[in-house]
């Protein structure tokens, strides 16, 4: 029987772990990610999770003894955050270019410095190019459902990718909320026993990690490429397989009130539910406004995307990232650059705010509808605007 | 919607009291609830603030808690270094844990103030750690005596989910006194 419980999203993580039943959980702690090894190390020591637990001495070698694991063939789960995720990232690149399906929970954290322990994305879009599969949840629920959904899909033998599950840190994973607990068996049906094709075994030996010498390393980074993106498909299988089992729908891209909505407010995580908020009470007012929901970072949506936004005139893009001399939040110019040949697209407004915990209220997401839908009107030379700069007068942009 | 905020510091348990009070609160059948914390550099002693939301309808707000309905104040030393009265509204109410009467305090004049002696209970029920009287568990029990939204029994059987046998009986019992015992100025 499945119950509803309340919950602290990283508890709900780690439970999601264990119902997985990995065999091998390698982490070290960092704020804010800590109570997901915290409560995964408990569970393995009262017995309730049959995995190792590998209390390993940094993350970079927390990646490389998940790293391990999975080429025996072991389904492998870790979990950091900010300096932690950057100081894995030259072993990230191994993980996706072996094929190694590891799940990966972060609990997005700012970069130092000054050094800051609270929410921005600027830790996970450091890893944009590593050729992990990415996801964002917008609350605790999304927190266990991506956490088991990442299994699923990551360990497809049509995929063979690793997954990041992206949570915003304090915002969602110190927050306790209700959710949903399924029971065993249909997670078990969701994610049947993972068999690795090609694990080291001295009865059958197989190479990895080998010389790419410049013959070969062209073919093997393309097919890397197009296997990574013909795993939409089986993104979508996993999500399709998740609603028919536990009843809950979700998208790449997901949009709100969205029908006949000339501007929409694009998120990423947890800020989605407060945007929602401002776009009932806009709606309520009689503007046509809508949100978008972008749930899955890499690969990217684009078909999904363009079909979202093709009768809208504005997008106003939230991003809780500097792109330091670049053409905007990462979000924003993606999504830009998504649109560019398209022949009919909507204005893309980028705003960066919410960086290091500072607060994106209701009031901040009503401002960027109006200010977006000012510089559609008006056209405006501004790369982005910075949101919430104290001592920055409100509609400051930022021109290249 | 009832917005809580508590002040307390690093290690008296401020947070695992909000999430206690969610917990209850969902026993009591309100279907959205939500309990979090808001950390300074982490380290124990510094002061602490954790909020919790009661709903009947989901939470979907994820901000801050800047105009409380009720105010719990862990520590009383805090009064002194913090504005517990920031952001209140007429009806709000202050919880402290405090050897004093609701009168002895200026702002009783202006709020509701419920007082109980939480650390004196917290150390008859032998809730120490360190030699440190643990107060969470027992002010959590003030809270029903100030609304209608969250029932003692609640509160006691969310503390014993927590902790099992024997020291969740004790945390329930300091709960219960604490509750008998809060004195409400009005």
């Amino acid at each position: 029987m499945s119950k509803r419980v309340v919950l602290e999203a990283s508890h709900a993580v780690a439970e999601a772990v264990r119902m997985a039943d990995v065999d091998i959980v390698a982490a070290y702690p960092i704020t804010p990610q800590t109570h997901i090894p915290e409560r995964l190390a408990e569970m393995v020591a009262d017995g309730d999770l049959d995995a190792a637990y590998v209390p390993v001495e940094s993350e970079h070698s927390a990646m490389s003894c998940v790293l391990g694991s999975a080429a025996v063939g072991a389904r492998s789960f870790t979990t950091t955050a900010s300096q932690g995720l950057v100081l894995m990232h030259e072993a990230l690149y191994i993980a996706s270019s072996h094929r190694y399906p590891i799940v990966m929970a972060i609990c997005n954290r700012a970069l130092s410095a000054p050094i800051n322990i609270w929410c921005d994305h600027s830790d996970v879009m450091a890893c944009r190019d590593t050729g992990w599969i990415q996801v964002f949840c917008q609350n605790n629920q999304e927190s266990f459902d991506m956490t088991l959904w990442a299994f699923r899909v990551g360990e497809d033998p049509d995929v063979m990718f690793p997954v990041m599950v992206n949570l915003d840190g304090f915002i969602l994973s110190h927050v306790t909320e209700p959710l949903i607990l399924p029971d065993q068996d249909d997670v078990s049906r969701f994610i049947p026993e993972y068999h690795y094709r090609l694990a080291l075994d001295p009865a059958k030996p197989t190479s990895h990690g080998c010389f790419g010498l410049p013959d070969i390393y062209t073919e093997v980074k393309y097919s890397q490429e197009l296997a990574l993106r013909k795993s939409r498909s089986v993104i979508d299988k996993g999500w399709k397989e998740f609603s028919n089992i536990f009843g809950r729908e979700y998208k790449a891209v997901e949009t709100y009130k969205a029908e006949g909505a000339s501007t929409l407010l694009v998120t990423m995580g947890s800020l989605g539910e407060t945007a929602k908020m401002v776009i009932d009470e806009r709606r309520a007012n009689g503007e046509a406004v809508g949100h978008l929901n972008l749930r899955l970072w890499r690969p990217f949506p684009f078909d999904e995307f363009r079909d979202a936004v093709k009768d809208v005139k504005t997008l106003a893009v939230l991003d809780r990232c500097y792109s330091f001399g670049g053409p905007g939040g990462p979000v924003a110019s993606e999504l830009r650059s998504a649109l560019y040949n398209q022949e009919t697209r909507p204005h893309v407004v980028g705003f960066i705010g919410g960086i290091g915990g500072r607060e994106v209220d209701a009031q901040a997401f009503g401002y960027m509808i109006d200010r977006a839908n000012e510089i559609t009107e008006k056209g405006s030379d501004d790369l982005y605007e910075p949101l919430l700069v104290r001592g920055l007068e409100s509609g400051t942009g930022v021109r290249g | 919607m009832l917005e809580v905020l508590f002040h307390g510091r690093g290690g008296q348990g401020a947070v695992t009291a909000a999430n206690l009070l969610v917990a209850a609160a969902l026993k009591d059948g309100h279907r959205g609830v939500q309990a979090f914390p808001l950390f300074g550099s982490e380290r124990r002693g510094a002061p602490v603030k954790a909020f919790a939301r009661i709903s009947d309808t989901d939470v979907d707000l994820r901000s801050q808690i800047y105009n409380p309905d009720i105010v719990v104040v862990v520590d009383p030393g805090l009064l002194q270094l913090v504005d517990v009265t920031a952001g209140l509204k007429a009806e709000s109410v202050l919880i402290l844990n405090t050897t004093h009467p609701p009168g002895d305090f200026e702002f009783s004049k202006q709020f509701r103030v419920a007082t109980v002696d939480a650390a004196a209970i917290a150390i008859s029920h032998k809730l120490l750690v360190g030699g440190i009287p643990i107060i969470n568990t027992p002010i959590l029990g003030a809270i029903p005596r100030v609304t209608e939204l969250v029932s003692i029994e609640s509160v006691e059987n969310a503390i014993k989910d927590q902790w099992k046998g024997e020291a969740g009986e004790r945390n329930a019992h300091a709960a219960r006194e604490a509750y008998e015992k809060t004195e409400v100025n009005r």
